[in-house]
């Protein structure tokens, strides 16, 4: 062990929690301004070019704003819930991993804070944590909205919480591995070619069912539209978080905006090659390293292997906002028996299937 | 230097003892819960520093993530508005007995502990033939689908005839709730 490898956990993790952070506000705006486009409108637009400092000034009033609690709640509980959801948030994204290795000094990083034995059950343990902000949230406030709320979000989560494994069960026997980083890696060779294309064994391309019920559940998960039943503005006002103000309430606000990055980054990750360069990508590094601007090659392919993870993120995150301006909510018994009904089965033929064609060698 | 593990398995043992307690004298059965969710965090956490990751994992997946979100869905659906339950009017002498009994159950459980580990012997997975079989999980999914599969099916066929028979109670209730009205 050198010296070198404290000081790049400490980068890494420097990174993920940057990056974490700053997908907050960037969401805030581009929720907001997404919103509005698709809806006619303008949204807000009047902070700085094109309203993007809005976001910055909702932090400030967040921060300024007073902190009072409503007399009837149950203080404890109220004051924690907040950070109950927004902490597993954060620490989902310990196991994914954002880039390629890249060897200093004889000393290898691989870009993942953890690569974890257990990989994605950790985020599996972990994101289920985050829903007893929700219920501790909706119990706390002592208000039958909230507690319905509350209700709601603990069915919902169950219900989706399986499918959301099983989701998963085929691709784990494809890849035989559970470790994402073993998963990212398997997804960088070549399924087969199409004239000069090389489709590459990217998870979507092995298990499109299993990525539909993935994405599906993830939306449940998250508490996104169409399945955002526990906030459910229309009918129980704003559900759990009906009782809070100022701070506390952007703190649920930023648990939702970080499980729909972690959500983004586990797509990415299990179906959309996670690191691996985009496919025009590879003609760009060969480019910017034979331009020697930068001395190390290898670094030039991490910053192109990170800037990829990042674009596909992002386009599962606008993706997130894209659904929620489209669809409307779902009814609550539409909602559980599509979860038990529809996905679960489907889920459970998924690894039917998958299991028959890895036995007749077909994956 | 910092003994890190140390510091960890401290502070995850006394979550650990503390949320049991909790769980006992909370009057509030939600609040019990809640206080179980961090009993049951705290022990993935102790599985963890004895780098059996896969237990960890599990024990928040299923207890905390699954078993338990049911436990306070239930409570808050039957519980509303239950008036709190006082149990201090109970008789002097009944207080005595059952503090005797409980520490007398403390001294057993620690007496069996002790016999357990002098009569079981220790497996054979030390951390580093577990490496080499390639990690906990296929260590684990291996013995559990070639030397253990029967025991697995069986286990797998009596949670199903339970979920048969919860369904089949259910439906009859329903079924003669109908009939009444």
């Amino acid at each position: 062990m050198s010296s070198l490898e404290p000081m790049m956990m400490f980068i890494k993790i420097g990174i993920v929690l940057a990056g974490l952070l700053a997908t907050v506000p960037i969401m805030l705006f581009v929720e907001r301004r997404g919103s509005a486009l698709m809806q006619n409108r303008l949204g807000p637009n009047r902070m700085g070019p094109f309203g993007l400092f809005q976001a910055a000034c909702d932090v400030i009033k967040f921060i300024f704003k007073e902190d009072r609690a409503p007399g009837h709640v149950n203080k404890f509980y109220y004051t924690i819930a907040p950070w109950v959801a927004v902490i597993p948030a954060f620490m989902t994204f310990a196991v994914i991993p954002f880039a390629g290795s890249l060897t200093l000094d004889g000393t290898t990083t691989h870009f993942q804070i953890a690569n974890l034995d257990v990989g994605v059950l950790y985020c599996f343990s972990i994101a289920s944590l985050g829903v007893y902000g929700i219920i501790m949230a909706g119990w706390a406030s002592n208000n039958h909205y909230s507690l319905l709320g509350s209700l709601r979000s603990s069915a919902q989560m169950i219900s989706y919480e399986l499918t959301l494994g099983l989701s998963l069960v085929g691709l784990m026997m494809v890849f035989q591995s559970v470790k994402l980083g073993d998963i990212v890696f398997e997804q960088g060779e070549t399924l087969f070619t199409l004239g000069a294309i090389a489709v590459p064994k990217w998870g979507i391309f092995i298990q499109p069912v299993g990525f539909l019920l993935f994405l599906v559940s993830v939306f449940a998960e998250t508490n996104r539209l169409p399945f955002d039943l526990p906030e459910g503005e229309s009918e129980l006002i704003a559900g759990y978080h009906l009782e809070y103000g100022s701070m506390r309430f952007a703190l649920f606000m930023m648990a939702e905006f970080i499980n729909m990055a972690v959500a983004s980054a586990l797509i990415t990750t299990l179906f959309f090659g996670g690191w691996q360069l985009l496919p025009f990508f590879s003609v760009l590094v060969s480019h910017v390293q034979s331009l020697g601007l930068i001395p190390d090659p290898n670094l030039v392919e991490v910053i192109f292997q990170g800037l990829s993870f990042i674009i596909k993120v992002a386009f599962w995150m606008w993706f997130f906002v894209w659904v929620r301006w489209t669809l409307p909510r779902f009814r609550f018994d539409q909602l559980m028996n599509l979860g038990w009904k529809v996905l679960f089965p489907v889920g459970l033929l998924n690894v039917l299937v998958t299991g028959f064609l890895i036995y007749k060698g077909v994956l | 230097m910092i003994d890190y593990p140390l510091l960890a398995f401290s502070a995850f043992s006394t979550i650990a003892i503390l949320g049991s307690l909790m769980v006992i004298f909370k009057k509030n059965p939600v609040a019990s819960a809640f206080a179980l969710v961090a009993v049951f965090f705290s022990f993935a956490g102790l599985y963890a520093l004895m780098s059996a990751h896969l237990v960890a994992a599990l024990q928040i997946l299923v207890y905390t993530g699954a078993i338990m979100v049911l436990f306070v869905f239930v409570i808050m659906l039957l519980n509303q508005d239950r008036p709190v339950e006082d149990f201090k009017s109970s008789s002097g002498i009944f207080k005595l007995l059952s503090g005797i009994a409980v520490s007398g159950f403390v001294f057993a459980l620690v007496k069996v502990a002790l016999l357990a580990r002098s009569l079981t012997p220790r497996g054979d997975m030390t951390e580093e033939k577990i490496s080499e079989l390639g990690g906990n999980v296929k260590a684990i999914a291996e013995s559990l689908f070639s030397d253990h599969v029967l025991q697995f099916e069986i286990t797998s066929f009596l949670i199903l005839a339970a979920i048969v028979a919860t369904i089949a109670l259910a439906k009859r209730k329903a079924h003669s709730g109908r009939g009444h009205s």
